[in-house]
């Protein structure tokens, strides 16, 4: 069913798969891998590549992972690489940034980047701005990575997304995953990465598969951090979106498609610094713009979007006013009906795309 | 006959600081007094009467020749308590005439550092935060005497003195305080953030240094190097919650972190008592081994961190270390200091217990030097300081070029938003 539903998704993609898939010799090594072991395979690989690198966090060794996306790292390499941390974020990730600091290359999760919350000073104020305070001197080669935004069920201190507030700082680079491929070239890309990087994953996408390429699946694929990409080619609406939402987008678009609407689906990939060309490039050829986002609307990632389109030149190709599909600006309430409504569905990206276009 | 004399009132200054004054001091004495008549060095032998000069001749000073001076000695140094360890660092100290020199030298260049630092403030050339370092010369040079450069170091706000004794040279830390370009960040760090080789800076949030530091010891011994992170904090920052964060991770994994509580009695405006349930800030690490040391004998600190280096190298784990200090400034150029302390009692440490003259009459009282000697250095450091100074006033500031560079690390030049948006400015790693 999954797979079905990325069939349908990727438009024009899907038919070039298939057309491959009949005139390639050899059969494709095309695999089916979930986030979940998208994420794990990077890290797994990168660990191997480089000695420098190691992972520490909450239950990242002997339990594999809150969420399993660790398992089988602590057997294959140890203590010494995979550390299990007290519960106590400040001190780790100021360890972490430390040995940043001293030459290695530390991978810091956080069971959820709420949790972040705690450390959030030492994610700004000793990695993000080091390089900066000390003219080029001190590089701080660091991926803070973990699950972000909303889950189910697990209310409100437990359902922010942080894209926003990690997303306004300079001296980060904030990265966003959609699918498989986006969490495994970006999560390699980021372990390469001699930056501070953020790395926000989605707890609901680490079970969904999604097809990997041969290429995809090499072991020096990397995605480039900084570069969005189109998802879906259209030229009635332009959708930015990131993480999770993508697919809601995707969804909308496949509905859309229906009723004459072509949605051009763009897939944000990174945060921080954001690919305003490729939105720019977009909403000249379509002229019109919604974005979307699982976080609260004010000073949100959608709002940067909107300014910087006004600011610069797709502005003149707009046919109407931009708008932003969040998510309702509350803190998230527990009881499934509320939950459902507290975040953006389907039928508000289409709902908003047929506003904006006066259908 | 002169040297018993600073022997016996040396031992009293101690006895005075310590709290078992009677039984300690007296056979601190005895040892002191056998130890001395032990010296190997013959005596200096008499200077020869010189005839009188008629008047108006200028005088001048004959300089003692090397051989004259003793090359070496050993000074009894305040015995540290000790929190979950048998035995302490040794209670002597052998000082040898280089290792003086180097260390009164290295001392007196912070302190005037740190006053020429002052003067530029109030001159208004320095700008900002400022907080000084003099008073606490010894705990800089005595850590820097017993580790090796080799070795890791991190520290707060109060970071001038260590940026100094980490390697950078005086005219780029005052470059760096006055934001030009020939500072040790090209003046886009300022006071609080100067990097050098194995020096984490000089860190503004107070506290949060503290974590970093072991995560270089956990560097340290990922890597199995044998190095070791001196991580420093104040009386202020003991209490942070972070700091027992680490204090737990750092025994847990066996890092090779020495924690140093520099406690110079006041957090800015509040004293230890008025902020600490618990002011034995050595004991503060519980299951961790801690020493309390004099933070105004340079020896007392070098003997103390040679001790707890050698523990972490041994891969006993961390170990926490509180140095006694005091600060003669205010917290910062923005605090007089005497609200909530008084002149007396800054005068009084000037007097009796300074870390610059307790080397100083250690050394010329035991023959090692001469005032001519120290004086000579004296000069020297001035013109070094001066020649900062200058350098530090005439020096360019930044180019406007250099606002957006260093964001990113080793990433291809790409664009920055300037204050509005026609003004795209360019970055560069």
């Amino acid at each position: 069913m999954a797979s079905l539903r990325s069939f349908l998704r990727s438009g024009k993609n899907a038919v070039s798969v298939v057309l491959r898939r009949e005139f390639s010799e050899t059969s494709p090594a095309a695999v089916q891998v979930n986030v979940r072991d998208a994420l794990n395979q990077a890290m797994d690989e990168e660990l191997e590549r480089d000695e420098r690198v190691f992972l520490l966090g909450e239950e990242v060794a002997q339990y594999d992972g809150a969420y399993k996306v660790s398992r089988g790292l602590w057997k294959k390499y140890g203590d010494k690489r995979i550390i299990d941390t007290p519960i106590t974020e400040m001190g780790f990730a100021g360890i972490a940034v430390g040995a940043a600091f001293a030459g290695l290359r530390p991978i810091c999760e956080f069971m959820t980047w709420n949790f972040s919350m705690q450390a959030i000073d030492q994610v700004i104020n000793s990695a993000a701005k080091t390089y900066y305070m000390s003219a080029g001197f001190q590089t701080v080669p660091i991926v803070f990575r973990g699950p972000n935004g909303s889950s189910a069920g697990v209310a409100a201190q437990h359902s922010q997304c942080f894209a926003a507030w990690y997303g306004h700082c300079p001296g980060l680079k904030v990265v966003s995953p959609w699918n498989s491929e986006d969490a495994r070239g970006l999560l390699k890309a980021a372990i390469r990465d001699d930056n501070p990087v953020v790395f926000l994953e989605n707890e609901m996408m680490y079970g969904v598969p999604f097809e990997l390429s041969e290429e995809m699946m090499h072991k020096d694929f990397v995605i480039p951090i900084g570069k969005a990409k189109v998802e879906r080619q259209g030229t009635h609406i332009t959708l930015v979106s990131h993480s999770r939402c993508v697919g809601f987008c995707l969804d909308a678009a496949a509905v859309l498609a229906k009723e004459g609407v072509e949605c051009e689906v763009v897939n944000l990939r990174t945060i921080r610094p954001l690919d305003v060309d490729t939105i720019e490039a977009s909403v000249m050829k379509t002229g019109n713009l919604v974005t979307v986002e699982g976080g609260w609307p004010q000073y949100g990632v959608g709002a940067e979007i909107c300014a910087r389109i006004m600011e610069g030149p797709a502005f003149n190709y707009l046919d109407a006013p931009a708008v932003r599909v969040t998510g309702v600006d509350i803190p998230m309430p527990y009881a499934k009906i509320l939950e459902d409504h507290s975040v953006p569905q389907i039928k508000d990206i289409i709902f908003s795309v047929k506003k904006v276009l006066n259908m | 006959m002169q040297n018993m004399l600073t022997l016996i009132s040396n031992v009293f200054r101690l006895g005075n600081a310590s709290k078992n004054v009677g039984a300690q001091a007296v056979s601190e004495l005895l040892i002191g007094l056998s130890k001395y008549v032990d010296l190997t060095a013959p005596p200096a032998p008499a200077t020869p009467r010189q005839p009188p000069l008629p008047p108006g001749t200028r005088m001048v000073v004959s300089a003692r020749s090397f051989a004259d001076f003793t090359p070496q000695a050993s000074f009894p140094i305040k015995k540290c308590d000790l929190h979950r360890l048998e035995e302490g660092p040794s209670d002597e100290a052998l000082l040898t005439r280089e290792q003086g020199l180097q260390y009164y030298r290295t001392m007196q260049t912070v302190r005037r550092m740190e006053l020429k630092a002052d003067q530029l403030y109030k001159q208004k050339i320095i700008r900002g935060f400022c907080h000084l370092y003099d008073g606490q010369e010894a705990c800089a040079m005595g850590i820097e005497a017993g580790i090796n450069p080799t070795d890791h170091l991190i520290t707060a706000y109060r970071a001038h003195g260590y940026t100094f004794t980490r390697g950078v040279a005086v005219r780029e830390i005052l470059a760096e305080l006055t934001g030009r370009r020939g500072g040790v960040a090209k003046g886009k760090g300022g006071s609080m953030h100067m990097y050098a080789k194995n020096f984490y800076g000089g860190n503004g949030i107070v506290g949060a240094q503290v974590p970093l530091g072991a995560g270089v010891a956990l560097a340290c011994q990922y890597q199995g190097n044998n190095q070791v992170c001196v991580t420093l904090y104040g009386d202020g920052a003991a209490n942070q919650g972070q700091i027992f964060e680490s204090f737990n991770m750092a025994a847990l994994w066996k890092l090779p972190c020495i924690f140093i509580c520099e406690n110079n009695k006041f957090g800015m405006g509040t004293s230890v008592e008025r902020s600490s349930a618990s002011t034995d800030y050595y004991k503060r690490g519980d299951y961790i081994p801690g020493l309390k040391v004099d933070g105004m004998d340079v020896l007392c600190v070098r003997e103390a961190i040679r001790f707890a280096a050698d523990y972490c190298r041994a891969g006993k784990g961390p170990i926490v270390m509180e140095l006694e200090t005091y600060r003669y400034h205010g917290h910062s150029m923005s605090d007089p200091g005497v609200s909530y302390r008084t002149r007396e009692e800054i005068q009084e440490v000037r007097t009796k217990n300074d870390p610059i003259s307790m080397l100083k009459e250690r050394m010329l009282s035991n023959n090692m030097s001469s005032v001519e000697e120290l004086k000579e250095i004296d000069l020297e450091i001035r013109k070094v300081i001066e020649d900062a100074a200058q350098y530090a006033i005439s020096d360019p500031e930044p180019s406007l070029d250099e606002l957006c560079n260093h964001i990113y690390a080793r990433d291809p030049p790409m664009e920055v938003r300037g204050t509005n948006p026609w003004v795209k400015l360019k970055s560069v790693s």
